[in-house]
């Protein structure tokens, strides 16, 4: 799979880069992440539940940040496995942009799964991953526009100290963990 | 003979008896069997096309409730279980034996395609079972896979001991001489081919329920088998589960096979083996997605085909060289069908007088690869008869007349081909002037003009087929690598009342056993047609048997009975006679009674089969009872064979194909039922309609089935189907006592060619299977962009 997605964010790009390292503003935008332990530098390890239907799985996902320039881009790479479910790895590369008041954020996920995600999933998956980012970002750009109070007041963090490692990859992590849960509703 | 009998005799159309039950809920499936207290095991499957098993964490699904074990490969293994056998050994081109890359039925350290199964979690319910699976935690460390079978041999060795991942290196017929013949053609036509892997979607999913009993030591399985008994011969012979005498498998109503059923599988060996293991009764059903992963696949071919001919147009020689792809292990019959099933079918209806065929079996890391309705005669007529289209368009010949001069005339049978066989019998022209007829094939121009008025591209395509069926002489089948023989069994009991029990070794899952055999009997012995019962898939019942698949049941299966009824008319014959104080030799049986020659005297059948039971007036040489069995070996395969034609309109603008008509023309000897047949050939036709329009399984580079649902992997549905208009003629066969050939597996034999032909007619260029119609159009946009 591979994909491709912008989003406008009316925010400025420090409170955008902000926004994605904020566990709280993240845990507001996306369900399903049930743990998050620090592995390392720039390693993470996640485990998601989740049950749907008739199918339950636990998604284990590892997770490496590289190239981490604040505020404005990194890349994530993830390693999830769901055992009877089967396994994604892939790779997410994150730009933020200024773009007058607003943020442009562009990524480019590019991914392969295997087994029962695999074999039920491949049609359905790129549409799936799209309307996960499509969801995340509307709620994430409501989050950081300035109607949410949080948003402003991390205004005086600098941006050296904004960059938390339990930040920014929560998201992928957890969307590439709900992508495999979205090829087993399609099962 | 009586009216009743005319009526459901040889030749009639009697609705088929199980068609009540199973149209009415009332069938008996595998799933359908229930014991008390009976667990439920889920398989864990291994997700990676190639990997090595590091670890698998089982603590947390064995605290999940109601998960009772969880049993793994490496527990067969120390239990001593044997490897999956391959049932057919190939000899290799220098005379060396295939190399058969052991195949443990559970995978203990190494997975070799996505879907093998390595373990099992058994839990008190299947929800429970579902989780614990789920909760194993298993460590693979990730291969690379080999998937393209066309680049298998370079690519990196799959199987320890298996260099160049290659299985065999087979060839047949004269290669020198059929490369002279080429090279001294006048023109040679060169075809490049893909028969597309399929997958083979019974209806009913692979299902099992073992048990054990501790107090006789029995083993009962229960299973979804097209031949029970040859399971229970290598379950114990082989894998060793438990010994012959103290298995019993029974496989009851089984919803389609099409070959998929034949071979012996994991799970299943799994279940019985876990249930003596356990001590429990476990049920195991495959849901769809574990079909298609884990049901052997079928075709999977890459071809090379180069056909010469004189400046008549005399075909003088013929050269294939095809890769197979055999999948990650070697199934049952999976090194048989690439070769003695598909080379020995290069003739066709052709008097091509040099063949030479060579196949290379590679291993992939794919689901193995085995038999799936015509089996290795599909690829042959997929060969064969676009090399042949293709040849007339070149020659600018037409195609209909191109094949009727090749073609083996009526005078020439007993035709030895140069390629194995021996044809005994069969008349192509008359086929082939039937289906020209019936198509009006004269008629096309203008039909082609009037579709091109509205849009359409009309194409016609033909498909002169023929098949080996009635598998096997036994003692050529044994020579040829076979590892057992392929007759059959029959037996039929009468009873003391004088209605009839018939078991048969054959094995009904669609074919309408219990309809064809009862009316042969009752045929035969002139009773009525209801006071037959057809008995089958149960070693238990039945003596022994090899089962259904090549289209050998009736002329096979069929023969022993006639066999066993033939044995009854001969003691029922000496009885009659003794009763009657009449000479046997002038005691006749016809319409059901046993007749004194020149008089009025006779006995029934019912009374002779009393008397057989109740010894009063009796012959003293004769033992008492009325039963009697056989086992029939054929001489010969035997050779269905017949002309398929397909027209087609394909929509300029949208590429869409319409199945616009299709004639089929088939000989199979004498018909028992037409309405079988008919029914028969109709389901064939529609499998050969999706693999050629719309079946294609397809592995990613990683080794990942992308198409494993029916989201993507797509099956014909009735709106993609024509009226089909089905005719027969008839050359008897010329070695079985019924003169029948079989008719379950033409249609998917002949078809794909004929439809694939039509396409390039319409298109004006080939192209490969599946012709969606996403590749017609982009064949046309190219075109118009170009």
């Amino acid at each position: 799979m591979e994909q491709t997605g912008e989003y406008r964010i009316a925010a400025g790009l420090e409170t955008v880069w902000r926004g994605l390292n904020d566990p709280e503003i993240l845990g507001r935008c996306i369900d399903g992440c049930q743990s998050m332990e620090q592995a390392g530098d720039d390693q993470f390890v996640a485990s998601v539940k989740a049950k749907i239907g008739p199918v339950s799985a636990t998604f284990q996902a590892q997770l490496n940040l590289a190239d981490v320039n604040p505020p404005t881009s990194y890349t994530l790479q993830a390693n999830v496995k769901g055992g009877a479910a089967g396994f994604g790895k892939g790779t997410a590369n994150v730009e933020l942009r200024e773009e007058g008041s607003a943020t442009l954020l562009s990524y480019q996920v590019k991914a392969n799964v295997g087994g029962k995600l695999a074999q039920v999933g491949s049609r359905l998956i790129d549409g799936a991953a799209r309307k996960m980012a499509d969801d995340f970002f509307a709620a994430f750009g409501k989050e950081v526009s300035g109607e949410a109070p949080q948003a402003t007041a991390a205004d005086s963090v600098p941006v050296e100290r904004a960059y938390e490692r339990s930040g920014s990859w929560v998201i992928w992590a957890v969307m590439f963990a709900a992508l495999a849960i979205a090829m087993i509703l399609a099962f | 003979m009586s009216e009743a009998v005319v009526q459901t005799g040889i030749g009639a159309s009697v609705k088929r008896k199980e068609d009540l039950r199973f149209i009415t809920g009332t069938g008996r499936y595998t799933d359908d069997f229930n014991v008390a207290g009976q667990k439920y095991a889920v398989f864990l499957r291994s997700p990676y096309a190639r990997a090595r098993i590091e670890d698998i964490d089982v603590s947390e699904a064995a605290n999940v409730r109601g998960v009772c074990t969880v049993l793994t490969g490496q527990q067969m293994a120390e239990d001593g279980l044997g490897d999956i056998p391959c049932g057919w050994l190939v000899k290799q081109k220098d005379g060396s034996d295939m190399v058969s890359a052991p195949h443990p039925p559970l995978a203990a350290t190494l997975v070799n395609y996505v879907g093998e199964p390595y373990g099992l979690v058994i839990a008190d319910t299947l929800a429970a079972a579902r989780q614990g699976a789920e909760a194993v935690l298993t460590d693979f460390a990730e291969l690379d896979a080999v998937v393209d079978p066309a680049e298998a041999t370079g690519s990196e060795q799959i199987h320890e001991g298996v260099s160049d991942n290659l299985a065999f290196d087979w060839e047949l017929g004269e290669r020198a001489a059929t490369e002279a013949a080429l090279a001294s053609a006048a023109h040679v036509t060169r075809i490049d081919l893909v028969n597309n892997r399929l997958i083979p979607n019974a209806m009913e999913p692979r299902a099992a329920l073992g048990s054990y009993d501790p107090g006789s030591g029995e083993h009962t399985l229960y299973t979804t088998s097209q031949n029970p008994h040859l399971a229970r011969l290598v379950l114990s012979a082989f894998v060793q589960v438990a010994p012959e005498h103290k298995l019993r498998i029974i496989a009851p109503d089984v919803g389609g096979g099409f070959g998929s059923k034949i071979f012996i599988y994991a799970e299943e060996t799994a279940v019985i083996w876990a249930a003596r293991r356990t001590g429990m009764t476990i049920k195991w059903t495959a849901d769809r997605s574990e079909a298609f992963l884990a049901d052997a696949h079928g075709r999977d071919h890459v071809t090379h085909a180069e056909l010469g001919m004189n400046e008549a147009g005399e075909f003088v020689a013929l050269k294939v060289s095809t890769t197979a792809n055999l999948g990650a292990y070697l199934s049952t019959f999976g090194s048989s069908v690439p070769t003695y099933l598909y080379g020995t079918l290069l003739a066709g209806q052709y008097r091509t007088p040099n063949i030479y065929v060579e196949v290379q079996g590679v291993y992939t890391n794919t689901a193995p690869v085995d038999a799936y309705r015509g089996a290795g005669r599909p690829e042959a007529t997929y060969v064969v008869e676009r090399v042949v289209e293709q040849a007339a368009r070149e020659l600018g010949r037409d195609p209909a007349e191109l094949r009727r001069f090749n073609m083996i005339t009526p005078d020439q049978f007993p035709y030895d081909t140069p390629v194995a066989l021996t044809y005994d019998t069969g008349d192509y022209q008359v086929s082939l002037d039937r289906a020209l007829a019936m198509i009006d094939y004269d008629g096309f121009p203008a039909r082609r003009e009037a579709a091109a008025a509205a849009g359409k591209r009309r194409g016609l395509g033909l498909s002169c087929y023929i098949e080996a069926c009635g598998l096997a002489p036994s003692q050529l089948a044994i020579q040829l690598g076979a590892g057992v023989g392929l007759y059959e069994s029959g037996e039929i009991r009468v009873n003391p009342t004088g209605n009839v029990t018939v078991f048969t070794g054959s094995h009904s899952h669609g074919q309408g056993h219990e309809t064809t055999f009862a009316q042969i009997v009752s045929d035969r012995l002139g009773i009525p047609f209801d006071d037959v019962e057809v008995v089958h898939g149960d070693t238990g019942r039945v003596e022994f048997g090899l089962g259904t698949y090549g289209s050998r049941s009736l002329a096979v299966g069929g023969s022993a009975l006639m066999g066993a009824a033939d044995k009854l008319i001969a003691k029922g014959t000496k009885i009659a006679a003794h009763m009657l104080e009449a000479d046997p030799a002038a005691v006749d049986f016809t319409d059901g009674s046993f007749v004194v020659r020149d008089s009025n005297q006779a006995l029934t059948f019912g009374e002779v089969a009393f008397a057989a039971y109740v010894p009063t007036n009796y012959p003293t040489e004769l033992e008492p009872g009325f039963s009697e069995k056989a086992f029939y070996d054929p001489e010969n395969f035997t050779y269905p064979a017949g002309t398929h034609i397909a027209e087609i309109e394909i929509d300029e603008a949208t590429g869409v194909i319409e199945l616009v008509d299709f004639v089929a023309v088939d000989d199979f000897g004498h018909i028992i039922n037409p309405m079988i047949v008919a029914g028969q050939v109709h389901g064939g036709l529609a499998q050969g309609v999706g693999q050629a329009l719309l079946e294609h399984g397809i592995y990613d580079e990683y080794g990942q089935l992308i198409t494993g649902s029916y989201m993507d992997y797509c099956m014909p549905r009735a709106d993609d189907l024509p009226d089909f208009r089905v005719d027969t003629t008839v050359t008897p066969c010329t070695h079985n006592p019924l003169g029948v050939k079989g008719c379950g597996e033409a249609g998917a034999i002949g078809s794909p060619a004929a439809i694939m032909n039509a396409v390039a007619d319409a298109l004006g260029e080939a192209v490969a299977m599946p012709a969606t119609s996403e590749k017609i159009w982009r064949v046309l946009q190219n075109r118009r962009t170009a």
